[in-house]
C-alpha cells in the first residue's frame, strides 16, 4: 500500500484533465500547456533528488535532459523506420524513454564520479561545462541536424507524461523514506557527520545525481516527442537555470513544492507571455516578449525576499508521505 | 589486558606546524581512557587522526592489531570506532530518530530496488532499525522527541543525541570528544553515570578528551596528559593529578 492517496489524487487529476478535454473545454494548446507543466514536474523533483535531498549543486541539468531526448529521438526514429505502424504504440516508446534515461543516467556517473568524490563546488563547474559541452556536441552532428534540430514523431501523449510523472514522484519518495534516502540526507545536513556515522558519502552523492540524470533523460525524450522538435538550444543554460528556479522557488528537499512550482511557473509563464503580447508600445507594436523574463525575475527577488526557503521549505504535503513502518504510535502522537 | 588500540610514534603537521609530536599509547579492552591538556595541546587533532578525517605524517594507528592509517572514515567506523564531535555536528533538519537510522545504515541490507518497490523485507527491516532506534532513544531518555526536528533539541540533548548516533553504529572504540562542554553541574554527574553505563551495557572501550576534570578524575582508569603536542603524564587518575609537570602545564610554574 504505497501512497494510497496520492495515487487517488493522481488518477482524479487525470481523469478530470482528460474528460475536460474529450468535452472540448481544454484544448490542444491548454493540453500542451499541462504536459508541459507535468515534464516540468519530472525535471524539477529529480533535480531537487541532487540538490535538495543529497544537498549537492547541479547546474547542467537540460543537459542530461538532451541527451535522453536526442537518445530517445534516435530509437523511435529506428522503431518507426522498421514499422511505421508502431507510431500508436506506447511500449515501445516507453523503452526509447528508458533507454534516454539510461544514456543520460551513464553520463551522469562518468560527470558526476569525478567531480563528487571532492568536497565543494566541483560539481556546479563541471555540470555548468557539461552542459555547454553537450549542446555545442550536439549543434555539430549532422546526423541529428545540427543547429537546425531533428525532427520526431509525437509520441508523447498526456496518459504516457502523467505515468512517467507519477512513476517519477512516488520512485523518488519511496527512495528518500528509505535507509539510502536517509544516508543521502545526511549527506546532506553534515557531511562530515555523515562520513562518520559510517556512511560511504560519495557512493550516495553519486547515487542521487545519476538517479536525477536519468529521471531527466526521460523527462527530455516526453519533451522531445511532446513538441516533435528538438534543437541544442532547448536544452542550454537558461533552460537548465529554469528547472533551477522551480526547485528553489518550491523550497529545497520538498518534493510536494517542486510539483507546486512547475505547474504555478508554467502556466504563469504562459499567461504572461499572452498579456504582454497584447501590451503596445507607444508606437503600436507589442513590446515583445523577453518583458516576461523581467516580470519573472521581479517574482523570484519576491520569492526571495519573502518566502527565502521557497514556497513550501523543506515540508511535504500530507498525501505524499509515506505511514513509516515500525514508528511507535507513542512517538508519533508526541510529535503532534 | 590487550590493546584495542595502539599508536606509535604517531606526528602530524599543519604546513609547518607540528600538531601532533611523536605521540604514542595504548588504549586496553574495556577501559575508560582520559586524554587531557590544555588548549592547542593536539587532543583533537588525535581524534581526527585515528577516525581518519587526516593522515598522520609519520607514525601509525593499529586498530584490533591491523593498521587503520589511510583508511577512509566510513571504513573505520565500520570497522568499530565511533566518535561524538567537540562542536555538535547533527542533521538538524532530520527527526531525532532519522539520526540514529544514518548511523544504522551501513549494516542495512535492503537494496535499492527493495527499498523503492518497498517489499516485504524491506518493511521487516526498517521496522526493527526504528525499534532498535527507539530503544537507544530510550536509554538516552530522548524517546519523547523521537519525531521532533533535531535542530530544535536543547544543548544538553543533542550531546546526548550524538552519543546514541555514535553507539548505533555499534563500535568497539567510542571516542568522546569533550562530552561535558557546556554541561551544568547535575548534567556533568549524570554524564558521568551514563558513561559508565555505556561502556559495561554495550561492552565499548571508551576513549575521551575532557577538560572537566572533576569528571576525569571520577570516570577514567588511565589518564594520558598531553602539552603542545607531546604527552608529559601518563597512568592512573591519583599518580596524574599529583604529577608536578600536569601542575605546570595547567597552572603555571610556582613564582613565574
Amino acid at each position: 500500500m504505497k501512497f494510497p492517496k496520492f495515487l487517488a489524487a493522481s488518477a482524479l487529476f487525470f481523469a478530470v484533465v482528460q474528460i475536460l478535454s474529450l468535452i472540448g473545454l481544454l484544448n490542444g494548446y491548454w493540453m500542451i500547456i499541462i504536459n508541459k507543466s507535468l515534464i516540468y514536474v519530472i525535471l524539477a523533483v529529480s533535480l531537487n533528488l541532487i540538490n535538495g535531498i543529497t544537498g549537492q549543486f547541479s547546474l547542467g541539468h537540460m543537459g542530461f535532459a538532451a541527451i535522453g531526448a536526442y537518445t530517445s529521438g534516435a530509437v523511435t526514429a529506428i522503431i518507426f523506420k522498421l514499422s511505421p505502424l508502431t507510431l500508436t504504440g506506447n511500449a515501445g516508446f516507453a523503452l526509447a524513454l528508458i533507454a534516454g534515461g539510461l544514456v543520460a543516467g551513464i553520463m551522469g556517473f562518468i560527470i558526476g564520479f569525478p567531480s563528487l568524490r571532492l568536497k565543494g563546488d566541483y560539481l556546479a563547474i563541471m555540470t555548468l561545462g557539461f552542459g555547454e559541452i553537450i549542446r555545442t556536441i550536439l549543434n555539430n552532428i549532422d546526423f541529428v541536424g545540427g543547429p537546425r534540430g531533428l525532427s520526431v514523431p509525437m509520441f508523447s501523449s498526456f496518459p504516457i507524461i502523467t505515468l512517467f510523472a507519477v512513476l517519477t514522484i512516488v520512485i523518488i519518495r519511496n527512495l528518500i523514506e528509505s535507509s539510502h534516502g536517509r544516508a543521502m540526507l545526511s549527506v546532506r545536513e553534515n557531511e562530515l557527520a555523515a562520513d562518520l556515522a559510517g556512511v560511504d558519502t560519495t557512493r550516495y552523492k553519486v547515487m542521487g545525481f545519476v538517479i536525477g540524470a536519468f529521471f531527466a533523460g526521460i523527462a527530455g525524450g516526453l519533451l522531445g516527442h511532446l513538441i516533435q522538435f528538438m534543437t541544442p538550444s532547448q536544452f542550454g543554460f537558461l533552460p537548465s537555470a529554469m528547472v533551477l528556479i522551480l526547485v528553489y522557488a518550491g523550497g529545497m528537499g520538498s518534493l510536494t513544492g517542486s510539483i507546486i512550482a512547475a505547474f504555478v511557473l508554467t502556466f504563469l509563464t504562459e499567461v504572461l507571455r499572452l498579456g504582454i503580447d497584447s501590451i503596445r508600445d507607444a508606437t503600436g507594436f507589442p513590446i515583445g516578449t523577453e518583458w516576461t523574463m523581467v516580470i519573472y525575475a521581479l517574482l523570484l527577488i519576491l520569492i526571495m525576499l519573502y518566502k527565502p526557503d521557497g514556497l513550501m521549505g523543506m515540508r511535504e504535503a500530507k498525501i505524499l508521505k509515506l505511514v513509516t513502518p515500525g514508528t511507535p504510535a507513542k512517538a508519533m502522537e508526541v510529535a503532534k | 589486558m590487550s590493546a584495542l588500540l595502539t599508536v606509535k610514534g604517531m606526528t602530524h603537521f599543519f604546513g609547518g606546524l607540528k600538531a601532533v609530536s611523536d605521540f604514542d599509547f595504548e588504549v586496553p579492552e574495556g577501559v575508560i581512557y582520559g586524554l587531557i591538556g590544555p588548549n592547542g595541546s593536539g587532543k583533537t587533532t588525535s581524534f581526527n587522526l585515528i577516525t581518519g578525517i587526516y593522515t598522520p605524517t609519520q607514525g601509525d594507528i593499529l586498530f584490533e592489531g591491523k593498521s587503520i592509517k589511510g583508511v577512509k572514515p566510513y571504513k573505520i567506523v565500520q570497522r568499530g570506532v565511533a566518535r561524538t564531535f567537540q562542536n555538535l555536528r547533527i542533521f538538524g533538519n532530520l527527526p531525532v530518530i532519522d539520526n540514529i537510522l544514518v548511523a544504522r545504515h551501513y549494516t542495512v541490507r535492503s537494496g535499492l530496488f527493495s527499498s523503492i518497490l518497498r517489499l516485504p523485507s524491506f518493511i521487516k527491516e526498517e521496522a526493527e532499525i526504528r525499534e532498535e532506534a527507539m530503544n537507544l532513544l530510550r536509554l538516552m531518555k530522548l524517546e519523547g522527541r523521537a519525531m521532533e526536528q533535531a535542530k530544535n533539541l536543547p544543548y544538553g540533548e543533542l550531546r546526548r543525541l550524538e552519543i546514541a548516533r555514535a553507539l548505533a553504529t555499534k563500535p568497539k572504540l567510542l571516542l568522546l570528544d569533550e562530552p561535558a562542554a557546556g554541561m551544568n553541574p547535575k548534567e556533568v554527574h549524570d554524564l558521568m553515570d551514563l558513561i559508565k553505563r555505556v561502556r559495561d551495557e554495550f561492552k565499548v572501550t571508551v576513549f575521551l578528551i575532557e577538560h572537566h576534570m572533576h569528571l576525569v578524575m571520577n570516570i577514567c582508569e588511565r589518564i594520558k596528559v598531553l602539552d603542545f603536542g607531546e604527552t608529559i603524564a601518563e597512568g592512573l587518575p591519583e599518580a596524574v593529578g599529583k604529577d608536578p609537570k600536569v601542575l605546570e602545564a595547567y597552572l603555571g610554574k610556582r613564582g613565574a
